[in-house]
């Protein structure tokens, strides 16, 4: 049980694993990531890589959206320019895998703040429109510019490799995404320990006295696309390495309310929250099915049915969650670490 | 000189004249109060001093420099901080993070320092604590709440979080709308014993709006009384409770 603080200095106090208990246990969570790979399977380790890839799109979306106050509609879409800029680095001029990533994100980060600058002088929904737009617009390049995106086939690539080490199998990817998550995680987490951070959240919670604090809004607004159009360009380049393949049809517009609807059940402005949501807007339909075809050998007859039923149960526990847990599952976790701070006292 | 000078402030919403021909200045490390009846145009005068509201005519200078069409981040920059009559705190955040805000204008750390926080940003970041440890939260009391959001706070201490974030913002002016507006006793004698303080201590120039009489006469230099948009009186207390125009202003006039 805790029972007080002992913090000697400020910066103790401002570190972000305070207590050793809690460094102990991330220590504890590297070394089962580390192991993970040697023990599962081919398709565990896929659905660790598109976890982690989700991740690292969410984290982006939740910059923008959960901190900064800005609804996009548009996220896949940059994940989208993300993956073709790499696939075309990658094809054209034979860049690695390496080199792509950050500049997968750089011109997604370029795209996204010309898609931001709307924000100047629009905000809430209207800006959520521009956003909506984008998407759109950016789908109909991914089709029609056959040139440079192959149109509705799409392009293909080679398997990746780094430092010569071949990562195109789903064990040799896996350790490339989480290196990836472990950056951009961290990367999220030290802008909310300075004034970008603190400037976006103010945003988002009163724009006006932000303003007089003396906060550039439209710096700030442009800040939060860039660096959430930043970290969608990133996983789109994994994504295109980790398939080895895209289409246009990899982006759409339900793709991005995925992504919304990761950082809401996740918990909004929460970095863990944009965590847990990946995780479980991912894992969570393979799990229905996984119990569906569990119930399968015993009624093949009911099955029939109840296989579009995932969709519903789906669509239900997000529901669920918004009215029980309105702040996500990042606040849940809060809860039940203040239950077990006092246990087995109970105030 | 004056350390502000506001010069013939017009200010109107289409047909509404919410500001007619008013001028003043605020010396140096002097309590300079604006009071008036409700819709006056006192709120609307700090409004104006922010860069909020664009007056129609009229020039504000500060420190002898004309801020009339700077953007409202700039004036704040430049040493004009406000707070609000109605709390306009970050309710999202902690007590310690929005005090951390009043100070963005002087943190230097940009995007990329932030995303690695080595360094530079960590330096000024564990500076400016230190900072607001000695100079804001221990001078204001509030030690004991300083990792709880703001949201769960009670609205005396809501106030004096909004001090708090005001004074971290270094400022030569401080615009105070209501300080004290729905606190019981004990609450406003805190808060202007916290208010006497900043002065003394700080060599600050404070402008204040007020409806509690008792107090406005108590700890005011000087104050000017607002009617329909147009300054009535100026002086000293009591010049003011004086004043006829004031009284009929306040009272009525016998029929």
């Amino acid at each position: 049980m805790r029972i007080g603080d002992y913090k000697e200095s400020y910066a103790a106090d401002e570190a972000v694993f305070v207590t050793s208990t809690s460094r102990f246990w991330l220590g504890v969570l590297f070394v089962m990531l580390a192991i993970f790979p040697f023990m599962a399977g081919e398709y565990l380790l896929y659905m660790a890589n598109i976890t982690g890839i989700a991740i690292v799109a969410a984290l982006g979306l939740n910059i923008l959206t959960g901190a900064a106050g800005q609804i996009s509609l548009g996220h896949a879409a940059f994940v989208g320019i993300g993956a073709y800029t790499a696939a075309v680095l990658t094809n054209r001029f034979g860049l690695s895998l390496i080199v792509c990533l950050p500049l997968a994100g750089l011109v997604s980060a370029f795209f996204g703040v010309l898609v931001g600058a709307p924000s100047m002088r629009m905000k809430g929904l209207y800006l959520c429109i521009t956003t909506l737009a984008a998407q759109v617009i950016f789908e109909f390049f991914f089709v029609h510019w056959e040139s440079l995106t192959g149109g509705i086939r799409g392009l293909n690539i080679e398997p990746p490799t780094i430092f010569g080490l071949d990562v195109g199998s789903e064990f040799g990817f896996y350790w490339v995404t989480l290196v990836v998550v472990v950056i951009a995680a961290t990367m999220s987490r030290n802008i909310f320990r300075t004034r970008v951070g603190r400037a976006f959240i103010a945003i988002r919670d009163r724009d006006i006295s932000a303003e007089l604090m003396g906060i550039n809004l439209f710096r700030y607004k442009l800040y939060a696309f860039a660096v959430s159009s930043f970290l969608a360009g990133v996983a789109g380049c994994l994504w295109v390495n980790h398939l080895k393949s895209i289409t246009p049809e990899h982006f759409p517009l339900h793709e991005s309310i995925r992504y919304l609807a990761m950082i809401i059940v996740g918990g909004l402005g929460n970095i863990l929250g944009a965590i847990y949501g990946a995780i479980f807007m991912t894992l969570i339909p393979e799990v229905l099915q996984t119990i569906l075809k569990f119930f399968e050998g015993y009624f093949p007859q009911a099955m029939a049915y109840l296989y579009p039923l995932q969709t519903v149960v789906f669509g239900l526990l997000i529901v669920l969650f918004l009215v029980f847990e309105p702040h996500g599952l990042a606040e849940m976790w809060c809860r039940v670490k203040a239950y077990f701070r006092l246990w087995p006292f109970k105030h | 000189m004056a350390l502000l000078e506001v010069n013939n402030l017009h200010l109107s919403f289409g047909g509404l004249q919410v500001l007619h021909d008013v001028s003043f200045s605020v010396e140096k490390g002097e309590i300079y109060a604006i009071i008036g009846p409700n819709g006056a145009g006192k709120t609307s005068i700090l409004n104006c001093l922010g860069g909020f509201y664009h007056q129609q005519k009229g020039e504000i200078a500060f420190a002898g420099d004309d801020i009339s069409h700077i953007s409202p981040d700039r004036r704040a920059a430049s040493g004009l901080a406000r707070t609000f009559q109605n709390i306009a705190l970050f309710r999202g955040m902690t007590v310690l993070d929005n005090i951390k805000l009043g100070s963005h204008v002087h943190l230097k750390t940009g995007l990329l320092g932030a995303a690695f926080y080595w360094g530079g940003a960590h330096r000024e970041e564990m500076k400016l604590r230190d900072e607001i440890e000695d100079e804001i939260i221990d001078f204001l009391e509030i030690e004991h709440i300083r990792k709880q959001p703001v949201s769960t706070l009670p609205y005396g201490l809501q106030k004096r979080v909004e001090l708090a974030r005001a004074l971290a913002m270094r400022p030569q002016i401080l615009l105070m709308d209501e300080p004290v507006a729905g606190m019981n006793a004990e609450e406003t004698e805190d808060m202007v014993r916290f208010i006497l303080d900043i002065q003394e201590e700080r060599d600050l120039t404070i402008i204040i709006i007020e409806h509690d009489m008792r107090m406005i006469m108590d700890i005011s230099d000087r104050i000017m009384v607002l009617n329909f948009g147009r300054k009535i009186a100026e002086g000293s207390p009591l010049e003011v409770q004086r004043h006829p125009e004031v009284i009929r202003a306040y009272l009525g006039t016998k029929k």
